[in-house]
């Protein structure tokens, strides 16, 4: 189900890329002189760092970091 | 003249920061401490010097330059669409290259895809177009250092002597520091970044009276509302703009970068805040950009404010020389030093210079990753490192070090830079079509080496199609884009002023899909490689 979630978090926020709703209009000027259009572009990369956090903290592929140290492990162990 | 001694000492200071990761590797396995810094780099290294080789001189100058001509739609097209992808390609893609490469001790991606679907000189065709889509990016960056030393001293520093230094330096710290002295170097170069954006808004900000009014003059003015918009551009071509993020992971560069990580956690704090340091940049710059139009004091800007105006009302009517000579005047590239020159303080424009001349300089780990592929995928390959020995194969990557400096410095005294401007725009394209290799290598047990040919080839004859349509055909006026083919009433192939329209898209979107497709096809059809070699992936 988690995976699931996180699946459907990425595709929309690809897809809230491309914000039609604001293509022909600079109002309003946020703190009074960032249009709107780029307002919404940074905070989408606000986004994008949240998004990450998520994807490490639930879909981290564990399974790799524990094969690379069991080997170094192992490989500690006949040295 | 100043400005420029500040630029020195942070040369100097990037030297010495090479030589002193030289002394460090000293008793070091030879081969992968050099080329890989002994796959230790630590999570602060790694974030910064990651990003810092993504990060290239367009972060700054071009992204200002694209804001002036274009508005604030460059903030969308480049910065937070890769604030998207690229962390994404690093957290699926990099991590599992980076465990691949603890495994079986690959270095280059190449060695990689030789191993996975057995094969030998397919891998040699993989290099080859790999290595043809780097080089450009080495020449310009010899080339931007000479033209930023050339503008910071206010034209004492000659193009070809700033140049010259350039090279040097960069060759200097990649020679004797190989991946350590680079990754250092990066680290510190991403804080000048990261300091320059914050302070360059400040001091622009103050000296222009406040962001406000200007905001609200462009508003007013009907010539220059449309920047604060992104009424001019296309859907689909902003669109278009996602696919080539893609381009990142698949940079030889980048995936080198990707073995270097000591412990694959190290990609946590990587993957997080590598939009929120794309932000930070590219924010400041490209608010920068838009706001440079406002600017009334600067007459360099006014010309290029004033080509502008005249490429668009009698555009076309014009040959299409005389189009490219006024796109080049009106061109914003400078406009952030522009900008610096006029509003800040002169030790304070010096330190900012520095910061630019940071982001010209990235071309380090493209040059280091050509010789790491050099001696690995071809010298060693070959049987060159049993014959000689590892010693012999570092000493090798530091030769092509100094010769691809050389030739690159050469070329770049003698060609003109919107060749390989270009050049970078289609390296961008090729790569982003490049990223199914890896795709299908890493996730997908069908995948074949033919597949992999396949897709290569297109690669490299798409490229190749795209470069001769833009030669062939001029570049209209800024407008319509002209219709070269269509069916049915769908505009299949234009010619638009930035570039070619497949669709309405930029050639980046057939080119991955046709890739995709010829990677499924073709592996479809094809033998697979032994159930033993693909149990090393699976």
């Amino acid at each position: 189900m988690k995976r699931v979630l996180l699946i459907i978090a990425v595709i929309a926020l690809y897809a809230l890329h491309q914000d039609y709703w604001f293509w022909r209009t600079a109002h309003p000027l946020v703190f009074g002189f960032v249009p709107i259009g780029l307002f919404y572009q940074a905070c989408f990369s606000v986004a994008a760092s949240l998004l990450m956090w998520a994807l490490v903290k639930y879909a981290w592929p564990v399974h790799l970091e524990e094969e690379i140290e069991h080997r170094k492990s192992e490989e500690d162990a006949t040295h | 003249m100043i400005p420029a001694i500040f630029v020195f000492l942070y040369l100097a200071a990037v030297l010495y920061i090479g030589v002193f990761a030289f002394r460090k590797a000293r008793g070091r396995k030879e081969a992968e401490d050099y080329f890989l810094a002994s796959r230790s780099l630590g999570p602060f290294v790694f974030l910064f010097s990651l990003f810092g080789t993504n990060m290239t001189a367009f972060a700054i100058l071009g992204s200002s330059g694209h804001a002036f001509s274009n508005g604030i739609v460059t903030f969308g097209l480049m910065a937070s669409s890769s604030g998207l992808v690229i962390p994404l390609t690093i957290f699926f893609i990099g991590t599992r290259v980076w465990a691949l490469g603890k495994k079986h001790g690959f270095m280059t991606p190449v060695q990689m895809f030789r191993d996975r679907w057995e094969c030998s000189h397919i891998g040699t065709v993989i290099f080859v177009v790999q290595a043809v889509l780097l080089v450009p990016y080495i020449i310009i960056g010899i080339m931007g250092g000479g033209t930023t030393l050339n503008v910071i001293s206010g034209g004492f520093v000659p193009y070809w002597f700033g140049g010259a230094i350039v090279a040097l330096v960069v060759m200097g710290y990649v020679f004797f520091g190989g991946m350590r002295g680079t990754a250092w170097v990066n680290t510190f170069q991403t804080i000048l970044f990261l300091l320059f954006g914050a302070i360059a808004i400040v001091v622009i900000g103050a000296g222009m009276g406040g962001f406000k009014s200007a905001a609200n003059a462009m508003l007013s003015s009907p010539a220059l509302a449309p920047l604060l918009t992104r009424e001019r551009i296309s859907p689909y071509y902003f669109f278009s703009y996602t696919f080539i993020p893609l381009s990142a992971i698949a940079f030889p560069h980048i995936l080198i970068f990707c073995l270097t990580a000591e412990k694959m956690k190290h990609f946590k704090k990587t993957v997080i805040f590598y939009p929120l340091c794309i932000l930070a940049i590219w924010l400041p710059c490209v608010f920068l950009g838009v706001m440079a139009n406002r600017v009334t004091d600067i007459p360099e800007i006014r010309a290029k404010q004033e080509a502008r105006r005249v490429l668009a009302t009698q555009g076309k009517s014009m040959t299409p020389e005389a189009r490219d000579e006024l796109r080049e005047e009106s061109s914003g590239d400078e406009v952030i030093m522009l900008l610096l020159q006029h509003y800040a303080p002169l030790w304070l424009a010096g330190l900012l210079g520095a910061g630019i001349m940071a982001a010209v300089m990235a071309s380090d780990s493209q040059i280091l990753a050509l010789s790491t592929m050099f001696t690995e995928d071809v010298f060693a390959f070959y049987g060159h490192k049993e014959r000689f020995g590892e010693s012999v194969q570092v000493h090798t990557g530091r030769l092509f070090i100094v010769l691809i400096t050389i030739v690159a410095y050469v070329v770049a005294l003698r060609a003109p830079e919107t060749i390989f401007e270009l050049a970078i725009q289609y390296a961008f394209s090729g790569f982003a079509a490049l990223s199914p290799l890896l795709i299908g290598a890493i996730f997908w047990k069908g995948s074949t080496k033919w597949g992999a040919l396949a897709s290569t080839l297109w690669v490299a004859t798409s490229v190749v199609a795209v470069a001769v349509f833009q030669q062939v055909v001029a570049a209209p006026a800024p407008g319509p884009p002209v219709v070269i083919w269509s069916l049915n009433g769908a505009e299949i192939l234009s010619r638009t002023p930035g570039g070619t329209a497949v669709l309405g898209f930029m050639p980046v979107v057939p080119m991955v899909i046709v890739s995709v497709l010829l990677m499924l096809i073709v592996s479809l059809v094809t033998s697979k490689p032994r159930p033993q070699t693909i149990a090393k992936y699976f």
